[in-house]
């Protein structure tokens, strides 16, 4: 032991790195510098703090990647002229107008409850048969595969992009709000509730079957009590994300409250954008409170 | 149990007779919800067009098939800046959302009275708005274009990121931060040794898990003209030119793939 | 020395945890702290260096009076006051070295220990306190790697280098088994020998206590029923510290224990 002391003491004590290896731990440094140079004034910002440092000569080209990694433009005039209307926006905080145009506040907000209301009982429903295919552990191979498909599809394609393909296809109005949401509902909670029948106790499911009970019988009895809390949370998770959503799907012409913000964006009317947004949050809040109430009931 | 009588035999039932009444109230309640909501959706909607639904799909797959695979050279600019836009949003979001974070957090704010009411209030006021609604705002004060996305970006995720810190905050294990408080250590000490190690593991998954969602937020940002691939979605959505779109949406679409497996490589070699 | 004098503490719940505790503690005496849980015994050694604050009482260190110090003044003085802890408390995410090395904190200034860049002769003293406790190879592990007896050798580690003259120890082997217990309470007993450190050891365990300690306090409900030598554990003081119970197994049971020792 002391011999190992002796060579130990005196050398310098470093803390072991991250990453092991050293050429990595370099490698890696340089390509986030050059990264973020490239990200933030591009290839030809590059170029210009080269020239000043006379590494390169004055107006010197990478050649075709200037046309692609173009850093951020800052216009700073553009932004100090905008900073006029920033103020605006804050200050209508303080002066919401909400009657002005209270008419199309009250037609937004009713479409935006409405479409919330029916896609998430429209995808819970449709959720759980999905749900209990793309679990593993019940479902035979080709359903899960199936309804695993749906899943993926649903969760990557953004709503916004859905609502334009509906909108082009159903025209403007709640419809293809109310379809795009339910689409929606269904990638976030048959993943998540197929995640939780697939954690589930085997043994209880196991005791229903010994039993002799046939397919439907076991989901009822074995699987449906065990995941049931956690169904219910969830769904009003989704009530509150759908909300949220729908606030935005009226910029794309499918209904709900985000069409009256967009109007009165372009008009500039900030006390009316700070009376909608006031709604909005006011409500998100009544929504995660009260489902916050609720799940902790059913616990 | 709850028994009943029916007819002279005695019939066992799950639950009593007032739970029952309540649950089928419940369940009345919300069928008559579900179906006045639907009443207004059908009101709001012109039936009549829906007719020909099968005949426009068809139509417009026909024309989106094949995509016009020469638009490619016009989207590369605009990839490289929608990834910009999520990185270095994510970025300059946590380097907001840490310090916001510890001024929210019980066991770490300055001051209970003054500064945590203020964080949470920063963190609930970035959260309860969509990233898109923040660009429209961002749109017409900084002028169109790639910053004001990546300011909209940025302010979305300092709510996200700074709740589910504070929170990660919030459970340290105490027992760390007294021994290190023990040996006489000053205040940023007590931070640097007792705590950040403890959150480190929370910090780096929450950051790759908003990097990913920053990344599918970012494809539509330009619907509303803040930057990125979603500006030439929508001008090819303008002019009509499906082909264009169907490349665009399958980009959008191999773009979500892989963020969403670079972030679950990353979450797994962290934890 | 330590004077503790008329130390109370209150909480805010308004449960009294402490109330009116005078103790002195000579240089180089090792005390063991005994009695039932929730009897103030963790609430009294955190009254010393203020991770608890006392709400009234004073705690005398060589003159220093503790208890109204400043935060700077009273970081000086942590600095001298050494701390073991139940559950190790070691900061599980960071190397056996850099656990050790924050024992020093109190003397290194903020960008050194956030950089890792602490004296050599601290590095020193850590490698060689390491090798005392016989950790030397586990210096670049993670703690959370270690078993319990070894995390509690590092957390030893971490309290002697910060060169106190009091250790302050709280219930060190109650999450350790009987044999690992025995190592750890030996080697601190042997190291505050060494040293000519004082120290307040809680312990449940009183039988562990009786086999290394030169003096036993007892504390029942915040108040200091007992004083006195190991051996003056009689069943009665043992009743009238953790209640009534048949008290003489146990007692036998440390003599025996002790006489295996001696014969080993």
């Amino acid at each position: 032991m002391t011999a190992a002391l002796d060579v130990r003491l005196g050398t310098v004590w470093k803390k072991p790195p991250f990453i092991k290896k050293r050429s990595t731990r370099i490698l890696i440094l340089v390509m986030v510098v050059i990264y973020v140079f490239m990200a933030t004034i591009g290839t030809r910002g590059v170029a210009n703090y080269l020239a000043v440092f006379g590494i390169v000569e004055e107006g010197f080209k990478f050649g075709v990647v200037d046309r692609y990694l173009t850093g951020i433009d800052v216009n700073w005039s553009r932004i100090q002229r905008g900073m006029a209307r920033g103020m605006q926006f804050i200050g209508g905080f303080f002066h919401p107008d909400f009657n002005t145009h209270w008419v199309d506040i009250k037609q937004g907000m009713y479409e935006s409850v409405v479409m919330t209301i029916a896609s998430t009982v429209v995808g819970i429903a449709i959720s759980i048969p999905i749900a209990l295919g793309a679990a593993r552990n019940i479902a035979p191979l080709p359903v899960y595969l199936i309804c695993r498909f749906i899943i993926t599809i649903s969760r990557a394609l953004n709503e916004l992009i859905v609502a334009i393909i509906l909108v082009a296809i159903l025209g403007f109005g709640p419809l293809a709000g109310f379809i795009t949401l339910s689409f929606a509902t269904i990638g976030f909670l048959a993943k998540l509730l197929a995640e939780e029948i697939e954690d589930m106790n085997k043994v209880q499911a196991e005791a229903v079957e010994s039993t002799g009970a046939n397919w439907l019988q076991r989901v009822n009895f074995g699987v449906q009590p065990q995941v049931m809390p956690r169904l219910i949370g969830l769904s009003m998770y989704r009530l509150d994300i759908n909300f949220r959503e729908s606030a935005v799907l009226g910029l794309v012409g499918a209904g709900g409250i985000g069409a009256t913000l967009n109007t009165a964006f372009d008009r500039y009317e900030f006390s009316t954008v700070a009376a909608i947004l006031l709604i909005i949050i006011g409500t998100v809040m009544v929504l995660e409170y009260l489902s916050g109430i609720i799940r902790a009931r059913i616990k | 149990m709850p028994q009943i009588e029916k007819n002279g035999v005695k019939v066992w039932q799950v639950r009593d007779r007032k739970s029952q009444l309540t649950r089928w109230g419940m369940w009345f309640v919300l069928v008559l919800v579900f179906v006045w909501s639907w009443q207004v959706i059908s009101d709001n909607t012109l039936w009549a067009l829906m007719g020909n639904v099968g005949e426009v799909t068809i139509d417009i797959t026909s024309r989106a098939m094949p995509p016009r695979w020469s638009y490619m050279d016009k989207l590369w600019k605009p990839i490289w800046d929608t990834l910009n836009i999520a990185t270095l949003g994510t970025v300059i979001s946590l380097m907001i959302a840490v310090p916001v974070a510890f001024m929210a957090a019980r066991n770490t704010t300055p001051s209970r009275l003054f500064v945590r009411p203020i964080a949470l209030l920063i963190i609930v006021s970035s959260r309860s708005v969509n990233s898109l609604i923040w660009a429209l705002l961002l749109v017409s004060i900084v002028g169109p274009g790639v910053f004001a996305g990546l300011i909209a970006i940025s302010i979305r995720s300092i709510g996200f990121c700074a709740k589910l810190l504070y929170e990660a905050i919030e459970e340290i294990d105490e027992n760390q931060v007294e021994a290190i408080t023990a040996t006489g250590a000053t205040r940023w000490q007590i931070m640097v040794y007792g705590i950040i190690p403890q959150i480190m593991p929370a910090f780096a998954g929450i950051a790759v898990f908003r990097w990913d969602i920053n990344i599918r937020e970012s494809t539509v940002l330009g619907l509303v003209g803040a930057g990125g691939i979603g500006l030439q979605l929508s001008s090819s959505l303008n002019t009509i030119a499906w082909p264009q779109v169907s490349l665009i949406l399958l980009i959008i679409l191999v773009a979500v793939v892989i963020s969403e497996w670079v972030s679950a490589k990353v979450r797994g070699a962290i934890i | 020395m330590l004077q503790l004098n008329g130390l109370t503490k209150v909480y805010s719940t308004g449960d009294k945890a402490l109330s009116d505790v005078t103790l002195t503690i000579p240089n180089g005496q090792v005390l063991a702290l005994i009695g039932p849980s929730g009897a103030g015994k963790s609430t009294l050694i955190r009254c010393i260096n203020r991770l608890v604050e006392p709400t009234s009482g004073s705690a005398i260190l060589d003159d220093i009076n503790i208890t109204t110090l400043g935060a700077g003044g009273l970081r000086k003085q942590r600095r001298r006051m050494g701390m073991i802890f139940q559950e190790y408390a070691l900061v599980e995410r960071l190397t056996v070295m850099e656990n050790v090395l924050s024992g020093r904190l109190g003397y290194v200034g903020f960008w050194r220990s956030f950089l890792r860049k602490f004296p050599q002769s601290d590095v020193d003293a850590a490698y060689r306190l390491l090798d005392r406790v016989g950790l030397l190879e586990m210096a670049d592990k993670r703690a959370d790697e270690l078993s319990g007896g070894q995390r509690q050798r590092v957390g030893i580690c971490r309290a002697l280098i910060q060169d106190p003259s009091l250790l302050l120890v709280d219930e060190p082997t109650a999450s350790l088994d009987p044999k690992t217990s025995r190592q750890i309470m030996r080697l601190i007993c042997e190291l505050c020998e060494e040293r000519g450190l004082a120290a307040i050891i809680n312990i449940h365990d009183v039988a562990l206590a009786q086999m290394f300690v030169e003096r036993v306090v007892g504390l029942e409900s915040g108040k200091v029923v007992f004083d006195g030598g190991p051996d003056e554990l009689t069943p009665e003081v043992l009743t009238q510290i953790y209640g009534e119970e048949d008290w003489e197994a146990t007692i036998e049971a440390v003599d025996e224990e002790d006489n295996e020792g001696a014969d080993a």
